[in-house]
């Protein structure tokens, strides 16, 4: 393992010490429970919304805390799932009054230790669950859908609602709505490595990658041989249509997520194929997000989000927004 | 039962799961996401360390302890279930009395059920519920019954085991298994694997002493 490390157990303790001190205009860092909240307090009557979940995803959630999108972010060790009273601690930190909304990716520790947490809380709140990733097949049999990049977006548009007055309600629907419209697929061409488990999380040839990955580098759909950028992209935007069915002409944001290990020149070729691919079927891209933004540690590999936008949608996309990730008409 | 056999326990397990870590991390790193091992770890860690805080509480308040250190300590879906068994555990009715056997069967059994309800999982899964369930299901039958202790202990042994084994050929609904589908299939489930080493530690100091 070649990390930037000192000590495995110093390890989370010394990044968020990082993150807070580089970031100390805009956020601040909360250690024992950890979270990170906003600078300023929130204003009354605003909804405050609170991700989190497993460290090695960066900037992912923390790197979202700022005006415009979340209030607070509760980072759990390295792929593991905060503790609830991260989450009581981060909600009685941030809630004004108007209430607490959640945002959780699926996955069964996240989905029980936000529970617990919204539980131990005695505030008003709700929680909406992201599971864009349509990699997994989706069914009343299984948990379902990973969620993955598209809880950037969701992050994003509904931070811009809650910022401009949006009730509780009105979020959690906005929420659902947005990472309903949503679909994405992941591939990795590397594994990441656990700083605790110091070694890869899994083997790949030097010519094979992994269709369908998930963030913290569990198989996806399929081990294939690499292929030209083209055929790749094409496949990944194949599975998305298939799922999230676009109309002709349909309006779409589209967003190409680095994972950590692959240069932003790959990620921008990406999206010149994803452009080219889309533009063949008639579907209209009006909005672009390219960059590492939900990340698997040192991962090679990229996700595309394609996103389904209305005039609501787009909107709460283009406004102000001042975060360590994300920083636009502000 | 008292605080300082639940430390004791804590021990003996801890260098049972020691020595296992390899070949847990190695199911879950096949299935899953490799975090279990450590997770797991570091919780039983945290209750070791607890001994000089506890050893001297009443259980109802040394289960409470237990269970906010593991709950706030260790994440994922590990810390969650252990959490929410010792706290369902520490909610027994009359645990300022003697604890006896049967006693001992009622709360194990109570956490077992608060843990099946908060991961919403049920026996044929592959999670740890396919070992925990019918764990809590023959000790509910030993504790009705007048059944030596020792041999039902020995039955659970064995019950843990079969039922860690029988996850192997399970496709998984629940947890982050339950994502690859068919590919899950012909590996062991690293929480089943690790609830029975726990289960098999416990029955064997019991069945020894």
């Amino acid at each position: 393992m070649k990390k930037f490390i000192n000590n495995v157990d110093d390890f989370l303790k010394e990044s968020l010490n990082g993150f807070g001190k580089a970031h100390n205009d805009i956020i601040k860092v909360n250690f024992e429970p950890n979270f990170i909240s906003r600078k300023t307090k929130t204003k009354e009557g605003k909804v405050s919304l609170i991700s989190g979940g497993g460290s090695g995803h960066e900037p992912m959630h923390g790197g979202f805390v700022g005006h415009g999108m979340l209030d607070a972010a509760c980072p759990g060790f390295v792929f593991s799932a905060p503790t609830p009273d991260q989450m009581q601690a981060a909600a009685e930190h941030v809630d004004s009054g108007a209430g607490v909304l959640f945002i959780v990716k699926n996955y069964s520790g996240d989905i029980m230790n936000f529970q617990m947490g919204a539980e131990m809380y005695s505030g008003k709140n709700d929680s909406i669950i992201t599971n864009d990733d349509v990699a997994v097949e989706d069914s009343t049999f299984t948990t379902g859908r990973r969620g993955v990049a598209a809880t950037v977006l969701v992050e994003k548009i509904v931070g811009s609602l809650a910022e401009n007055g949006g009730s509780l309600e009105e979020c959690k629907k906005l929420g659902e709505k947005v990472n309903k419209n949503s679909g994405t697929m992941g591939v990795a061409f590397t594994s990441c490595t656990v700083p605790a488990a110091g070694k890869p999380t899994f083997d790949i040839g030097n010519d094979e990658m992994e269709f369908g990955v998930g963030i913290h580098g569990e198989p996806g759909r399929k081990r294939e041989k690499i292929q030209p950028s083209k055929i790749i992209v094409n496949n990944m935007l194949e599975a998305i249509i298939d799922d999230l069915k676009p109309q002709k002409n349909e309006k779409t944001l589209l967003f190409v997520n680095g994972m950590g290990g692959t240069p932003l020149t790959e990620l921008y070729l990406v999206y010149d194929n994803a452009c080219e691919i889309l533009k063949s079927k008639g579907i209209e891209i009006t909005r672009s997000l390219v960059g590492n933004y939900c990340t698997s540690l040192e991962m090679q590999g990229a996700s595309i989000t394609l996103l389904k936008c209305d005039e609501k949608i787009l909107k709460n996309w283009d406004a102000p927004v001042h975060t360590a990730a994300m920083r636009w008409g502000m | 039962m008292s605080v300082s056999f639940l430390i004791s326990q804590a021990k003996n397990i801890q260098i049972v799961i020691d020595e296992n870590a390899a070949e847990i991390e190695a199911l879950d790193q096949n299935i899953g996401d490799g975090d279990h091992i450590f997770n797991v770890q570091r919780g039983l860690k945290l209750v070791v360390e607890l001994e000089n805080d506890i050893k001297n509480l009443p259980l109802q308040k040394g289960l409470n302890m237990i269970a906010m250190k593991v709950l706030s300590g260790i994440g994922g879906s590990s810390g969650a279930l252990f959490g929410t068994f010792f706290m369902s555990m520490a909610k027994t009715p009359d645990l300022d009395k003697n604890i006896d056997f049967n006693k001992a069967c009622e709360m194990v059994i109570t956490g077992i059920n608060a843990m099946k309800e908060r991961g919403k999982a049920d026996v044929g899964e592959k999670t740890m519920m396919d070992v925990l369930i019918p764990v809590s299901e023959k000790l509910n039958e030993l504790k009705s019954s007048n059944a030596n202790m020792k041999e039902g202990l020995s039955e659970i042994i064995k019950i843990a085991e079969d039922r860690m084994l029988s996850t192997k050929d399970m496709l998984a609904t629940k947890g982050r298994a339950s994502f690859l589908g068919e590919r899950a299939k012909g590996h062991i489930d690293p929480g089943a694997r690790s609830s029975q080493l726990i289960i098999d530690t416990i029955c064997k100091s019991l069945i020894n002493k």
